[in-house]
């Protein structure tokens, strides 16, 4: 499933969730169809078990935060149960997708499908620097908690808000760097 | 991989949207006006956007990210994170707050499986558009209106729109739960609107926070420093009427008072009328006549309160942090 073209993924994935979230808001035998799919599907990516389940989990807070609030409609049983599995189904076939198939391939299928350039640009540089910016927010929280000896709300509030606003600054002088370091590489 | 273990925080909000809550028709009217409001954004970019703040989009985009890693402490051991949008909104500009908002929403539901795929377009209006543009809005009105000192006004307006943002978001957020007919209006709104009024407070509290270190630090950086008066160019027009597209589709056929409207709303798009009100019929207040008043009531308390918290951060943690020296000369 690695291997296979990153377009077909997609567009799989687009089917297969855009026919389960229209499936009708009662439990029936079609909800067999994308559960059958998607449980052939798991082993045959190789995606680890327990990592499917936790990502899961992970998900179900929203899903549920959103599900209680179905319980109150008229006919709430049905429509409950329904959303709960159409959004679990979705979230496994989404995680199925991520699983095997890089961003960065994801970033290439939407270039050949014409995508706005600026957007490819900016989701391009995005995944290249999170992990960077990703690492520098847990080096300043980590020096900042290592000089903080107070455990108070207010202190702490302000603390994190001191590093975002450290970071957007770091994040500024950064894109400036690479403006530079693109320019001088023939950009445009 | 790293990021995603971390990315586990406590307080979720709920505006996210997952897949499987919104029906086709929902689904399709919240993506074409999401797309036209990115593709607006798009076009403002592509024309007024020098090339050396086009990397500045993406790192605006990893910083977003990378802000709501982290988490605010809240009451009993829970904590929430930013959804950034409103600040990212004045650090950049809302054109390309837009954009860098589209793109957290995309990373997050391609990369992360997280927030539906055929919700995508949903989420990127309610937190990329309207959230972006209406604190935007509100912040420079603010801004403008309240003249007490730079950076005192600053954060007031940005701790307000902050709070605004998040509010008037989670209002379309519920307009499309119910027109999807999945959660009935009486309950969507309240519930949403309620509950965001309280997360809204947070948001609020760290976008100014965050906008006071900014400006400390190096005031220039800030996008709204550069573009002093407020200008309704083509921009604006073009989201206002986006937005109010939303409102019309999303809130106006349920905040409508005549059932006449409703119905006939109804069976336009082919939905049994009476499947839509007769939650609301059914639905009692104790004390006051409809939950819809009594949330318009709380709304505007809450608007209030707001407000006057706003006002009170700004008053109390400008002078007590004392104006940098930065800000007198940046001040003229």
């Amino acid at each position: 499933m690695h291997q296979a073209a990153p377009g077909i993924k997609l567009v799989a994935a687009v089917l297969l969730v855009t026919f389960t979230a229209l499936l009708p808001r009662h439990l029936t035998w079609l909800y067999l169809v994308p559960t059958v799919i998607l449980l052939v599907l798991w082993p045959v990516c190789r995606m680890p078990i327990i990592y499917g389940l936790r990502r899961l989990l992970v998900a179900e807070l929203f899903i549920v935060g959103i599900g209680l609030l179905t319980l109150l409609h008229p006919t709430a049983a049905p429509l409950f149960l329904s959303a709960l599995v159409k959004s679990n189904l979705c979230v496994l076939a989404m995680l199925l997708l991520t699983w095997t198939t890089p961003f960065q391939q994801v970033l290439q299928q939407l270039r050949r499908w014409y995508f706005p350039t600026v957007m490819l640009s900016t989701l391009a540089l995005m995944c290249r620097y999170m992990p960077v910016l990703g690492e520098e927010t847990r080096r300043m929280t980590r020096a900042r908690a290592s000089r903080t000896f107070s455990s108070k709300r207010v202190v702490s509030w302000q603390n994190v808000a001191l590093i975002i606003g450290q970071l957007f600054v770091r994040s500024a002088d950064r894109a400036e760097r690479i403006y530079l370091a693109m320019c001088a590489r023939g950009w445009k | 991989m790293l990021l995603s273990c971390e990315r586990e925080p406590a307080g979720h909000n709920k505006m996210h949207l997952p897949d499987g809550f919104l029906d086709a028709k929902t689904a399709l009217l919240s993506s074409g006006v999401a797309a036209a409001g990115v593709g607006l954004a798009l076009r403002q970019v592509g024309a007024s956007l020098e090339p050396r703040r086009m990397p500045m989009l993406g790192l605006g985009a990893a910083f977003v990210f990378a802000a709501q890693m982290l988490n605010f402490p809240i009451a009993g051991g829970t904590s929430g994170h930013l959804v950034g949008g409103v600040l990212i909104a004045i650090l950049l500009g809302p054109n390309a707050a837009i954009l860098v908002m589209t793109c957290v929403l995309m990373v997050q539901c391609l990369m992360f499986a997280d927030g539906g795929l055929m919700a995508l377009g949903a989420n990127v209006f309610n937190m990329g558009l309207v959230n972006v543009c209406g604190g935007y809005f509100v912040f420079r009105l603010l801004q403008s209106v309240f003249r007490m000192g730079q950076q005192r006004s600053a954060v007031f307006a940005a701790a307000f729109a902050g709070w605004f943002g998040t509010v008037l978001a989670s209002i379309f957020c519920a307009g499309e739960l119910a027109l999807s007919n999945t959660v009935p209006w009486s309950i969507a709104l309240p519930a949403m609107a309620n509950v965001h009024m309280i997360i809204g407070l947070g948001e609020g509290l760290a976008t100014g926070l965050i906008l006071l270190a900014v400006l400390r630090a190096r005031p220039e950086l800030v996008a709204v420093q550069q573009a002093p008066r407020l200008r309704f160019g083509s921009g604006a027009i073009g989201y206002g009427l986006l937005i109010c597209l939303g409102l019309a589709v999303f809130v106006a056929p349920f905040a409508c008072p005549w059932p006449d409207g409703l119905e006939a709303f109804g069976r336009r798009l082919g939905l049994p009328a009476r499947s839509i009100s007769a939650p609301l019929a059914d639905y009692h207040f104790p004390l006051v006549g409809s939950p819809i008043a009594a949330t318009a009531i709380a709304g505007a308390v809450g608007t209030l309160l707001a407000f006057v918290a706003a006002y009170a951060l700004a008053r109390v943690l400008v002078p007590i942090l004392g104006p940098s020296k930065k800000d007198a000369s940046a001040g003229h």
